[in-house]
């Protein structure tokens, strides 16, 4: 049973090293950045790998271009933004550029949702999975564990495509185990439950880890799920939560419409009617604020989970 | 580089000829871009580029981005007359299931390097090519084709400040300034100025040629491209829009017309006498 603790290193701490893990092994490999090393703790591998990681500046468009052309030469690139720079500035790029020209590159957007904190609605992606999630061979991922990080940079770097990967940069919360694998496209149960299933991403699986251990305390046995990849869904293990705990709730760090809670109610509409509910941002725009203060302030807090979980169940 | 300026001159006609050919197996189709680069598809299939129709991925291969993907028709023109695939595959252009779509892509053409068709994007796609080039200390050169309308799009100036500060001397760049765009003139759309002086403000070699249609001036200017080691260059083609068909030249604008399937035995007899 997996439990959240805080660890002493950021996420954009795990991501410079295994980066530059990926890039001593593999020359191919190529780290882009929009100008924002600084605030994503590159600075340091960009002086020390110049012939492998380059500060193309703040030109997001041509960043994804230049990467795909990159691409048809052999070349891995790694490229970093912000989410919302990362989606938004340069959606059309990772479509025909990349997509379309089955370009092999793997955009980093940083700080998703509300993890945007005091950068404030201008900085606040909480569509960037929604605008993905709809283009054709694309891998949509979204994390915020530092082993979950290490290894999905590793897979992104392994498998052939076009992939996109959101984080918070200052996250710090853990909840696995060295020795758990992972595979691109398929969720993880990180704590069983027989009575509901929440299946989160990125920053709310703490949430649900921690909603799920205080009903656990008034005797309901809650089932956790880390959906990681929210494209390909892991459709499969949709339909086994459903089957085997009839209730469920999705949790997200994104608008409600189009993220995960769109993908997994698409899955359960076709195929298996339960009890269900979406946690996840209104249809709205961000604003500055600490995490705590957005996180109850658009209703994806420990506590609207709870909340989620506890109307399911009535439904039963 | 071999070249031989009768033999350009030759395959410029029938890369207008094909280009015809397949618009009119569909009726209507972007002539006037296609026909206005033709000549220096010409240059360029005709001996410049290192390719081998036999072998159309093989990985030394220099790489050509056609940026104005909607001109994609003069370049399947090029790759028939090149023996990339059947000329009577000419005649599929925009049919269902065809490998010939009105925007080159890569997936389905063989030659076609890099899908393109959102204008813009083709001039990063060959910056990259470029760079990495430089990084696996690659002999090969990158051939990118803007239109001027095209350098509307703010990406292509993102893309020549970093082809620019990253010295890719190994990308040469096309402008087939014909002056015109879809909506008119270039001058009535959203004025230019002029297309050298703001290439050699971004840190660009700059050739400007005056006969953008004449195969032995654009040779000319890719050799002294080639010459530069330091500096992206850019040649700057003056072309007319539908060169080498008085019908097309002779219109407002002609970027997407019809073309008579009738029309064909006289627009070759047209070209033909061009040519003597």
């Amino acid at each position: 049973m997996s439990r959240v603790e805080t660890g002493n290193k950021e996420l954009r701490k795990v991501f410079a090293e295994t980066l530059e893990e990926l890039m001593r092994e593999n020359k191919d490999i190529i780290y882009l950045e929009a100008d924002l090393a600084g605030a994503i703790g590159t600075t340091g591998l960009i002086s020390s790998m110049p012939e492998q990681a380059f500060d193309v500046g703040i030109m997001e468009a041509n960043m994804v271009g230049a990467g795909a052309g990159m691409s048809m030469k052999g070349k891995i690139p790694f490229m970093h933004s912000f989410g919302t720079f990362a989606s938004r500035r340069c959606a059309d790029q990772v479509f025909l550029s990349g997509c379309y020209n089955h370009a092999n590159i793997k955009i980093i957007g940083s700080d998703p949702g509300i993890t945007a904190e005091t950068n404030g609605g201008t900085h606040m992606p909480f569509e960037d999975m929604g605008i993905y999630r709809t283009f054709p061979e694309i891998a949509v991922l979204d994390v915020a564990e530092p082993h979950l990080l290490r290894e999905m940079l590793r897979s992104m770097a392994e498998e052939y495509g076009v992939m996109y990967l959101r984080f918070p940069r200052k996250g710090k919360l853990c909840y696995y185990e060295k020795e758990r694998t992972f595979s691109i496209g398929k969720g993880v149960i990180v704590r069983d439950g027989t009575d509901a299933t929440v299946i989160a991403s990125g920053i709310e699986v703490a949430e649900a880890i921690l909603a799920a251990e205080e009903l656990e305390e008034e005797g309901l046995h809650v089932r956790v799920v880390d959906m990681f990849t929210i494209k390909p869904l892991d459709e499969e293990l949709v339909l086994a939560c459903a089957q085997e705990t009839n209730a469920v709730v999705t949790a997200e760090n994104h608008n409600k419409i189009g993220g995960l809670g769109s993908a997994v109610a698409e899955v359960l509409a076709e195929n298996a009617a339960v009890p269900f509910k979406r946690v996840g941002i209104p249809d709205c725009f961000g604003e500055v604020g600490n995490i705590h203060f957005l996180s109850e302030k658009f209703g994806i807090s420990k506590e609207d989970i709870k909340e989620a979980l506890r109307d399911v169940l009535k439904e039963k | 580089m071999k070249f031989d300026k009768r033999k350009a001159d030759l395959l410029a006609v029938t890369i207008r000829k094909n280009t015809l050919r397949t618009i009119a197996s569909k009726g209507t189709g972007h002539v006037g871009g296609s026909l206005s680069i033709a000549d220096t598809l010409a240059v360029l299939y005709g001996g410049v580029m290192n390719i081998d129709p036999k072998h159309p991925e093989k990985s030394d291969r220099d790489f050509i981005v056609l940026s104005k993907g909607h001109c994609g028709p003069a370049m399947y023109a090029a790759l028939a007359a090149k023996g990339y695939f059947d000329e009577n595959i000419l005649d599929t252009l925009n049919q269902n299931h065809t490998i010939l779509p009105s925007h080159t892509d890569r997936m389905k053409t063989p030659g076609v390097d890099v899908t393109t068709g959102s204008l813009g994007q083709g001039a990063s796609l060959a910056a990259g090519v470029a760079f990495a080039d430089k990084l696996n200390e690659s002999v090969s050169y990158t051939y990118l084709i803007l239109g001027d309308g095209e350098l509307n799009e703010g990406q292509v100036w993102e893309s020549a400040l970093f082809a620019a500060h990253n010295h890719l001397s190994n990308l040469i760049t096309f402008v087939d300034a014909n002056g015109k765009q879809l909506d008119g003139t270039t001058d009535q759309v959203c004025s230019l100025g002029s297309i050298e002086k703001k290439f050699e403000s971004f840190g660009y070699h700059v050739i400007s040629v005056e006969n953008g249609n004449d195969t032995g001036q654009i040779y000319r200017a890719v050799l002294e491209a080639k010459e530069e080691k330091d500096a992206p260059s850019v040649i700057v083609l003056h072309t007319l829009k539908g060169a080498g068909i008085q019908k097309y030249m002779d219109m407002d604008n002609c970027h997407s017309v019809p073309v008579n399937k009738e029309e064909l035995q006289d627009f070759y007899c047209e070209l033909d006498r061009q040519e003597r």
